[in-house]
């Protein structure tokens, strides 16, 4: 079973007490009867949904009940980080050291071939 | 018609029957009771208020995840970061916050809840038929407490002892929980 890490909780626990909550860091518009219906459609319905590194709520309810926030890989399906609500994106550094796989797809194309994966086309 | 609406009154049995009244799993190795009535509430408070809440329980709410208070047969378990469940055996704890002025919000929630005692050396076993978390001495030691899922509902769970567990679960789940726990017993051997 996946073990996802609350901050609140601080430990790892049973992906089965969590749930998604969709993507983070969208910000409400200020004033929302003033935006057009396309800004207003991007803002509402459009997500990035990228294949990789994704910023993403998740809520521990069956835990401490609390929402939090995780950057997950899309691909791999590993959490790389999770961090309290309202705290900012957090910096990941240097991506390719923590992420190998990813990594590697980036080598791709700069003269080092890679390792047991083909790149997705 | 006035004798007769009497008479109907007589009829009717208005005492309380509590949920899974004279149910019990006994295995060699482990027991499944219920563990009786309880007052309860549901608390939530900001920082500010935890102290005159403490002093108003006679229990210091506790502060640290996973973790519990207990003092004469009150106790405190924390379930977030602003969100603990008050168990008390005897008293009743409807009236126990009402002199406090600090904003907090107390919810009796006495028979919302049906607590269920797993007891003796299975017992971590026969939970986790259902439980997903780790019950190990180490990561869940005696005093621990966590909001959890068992199967398929939600549950708070509380180890009072090495071998002694108390489950607590909705009402309208309880028979649920008891009978999962009781099919799980059939699985929990000797450790
Ligand atoms: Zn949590």
């Amino acid at each position: 079973m996946l073990l996802i890490r609350c901050p609140y909780c601080e430990e790892e626990r049973p992906e089965l007490e969590f749930r998604h909550a969709g993507e983070a860091h969208l910000v409400r518009p200020s004033n929302i009867t003033a935006m057009s219906d396309e800004d207003f459609e991007g803002y509402f319905f459009i997500r990035s949904n990228p294949k990789g590194l994704v910023y993403e709520r998740w809520r521990h309810i069956h835990g401490c009940a609390r929402f939090f926030n995780a950057v997950r890989d899309t691909v791999t399906d590993k959490f790389v980080t999770t961090y309290k609500a309202g705290e900012p994106k957090p910096d990941l550094g240097k991506p390719k050291a923590r992420l190998p796989r990813k990594s590697a797809r980036e080598n791709v194309g700069k003269g080092k071939p890679a390792k047991g994966r083909a790149e997705p086309r | 018609m006035a004798r007769a609406a009497r008479r109907l009154s007589e009829q009717i049995n208005l005492s309380r029957r509590p949920a899974l009244e004279g149910s019990e799993t006994v295995m060699p190795w482990v027991t499944v009771r219920p563990s009786g009535p309880l007052s309860r509430l549901s608390l939530r408070a900001p920082e500010a208020s935890v102290s005159a809440l403490s002093k108003a329980l006679g229990v210091t709410l506790p502060g640290k995840p996973k973790s519990s208070a207990e003092k004469a047969g009150r106790a405190v378990l924390w379930l977030g970061p602003d969100e603990w469940l008050v168990l008390d055996g005897a008293g009743n704890l409807a009236s126990a916050l009402q002199g406090v002025k600090q904003f907090h919000s107390a919810v009796d929630v006495s028979h919302r809840n049906v607590g269920i005692v797993v007891a003796g050396e299975g017992a971590e076993a026969a939970l986790n038929a259902g439980c997903p978390g780790d019950l190990s001495l180490a990561a869940f030691p005696v005093g621990a407490c966590s909001r959890t899922v068992l199967g398929k509902i939600e549950i708070v769970l509380w180890r009072k002892a090495e071998h002694e567990f108390h489950v607590e679960c909705w009402r309208s789940f309880s028979d649920y929980a008891f009978a999962f726990l009781t099919e799980a017993t059939r699985d929990a051997g000797q450790p």
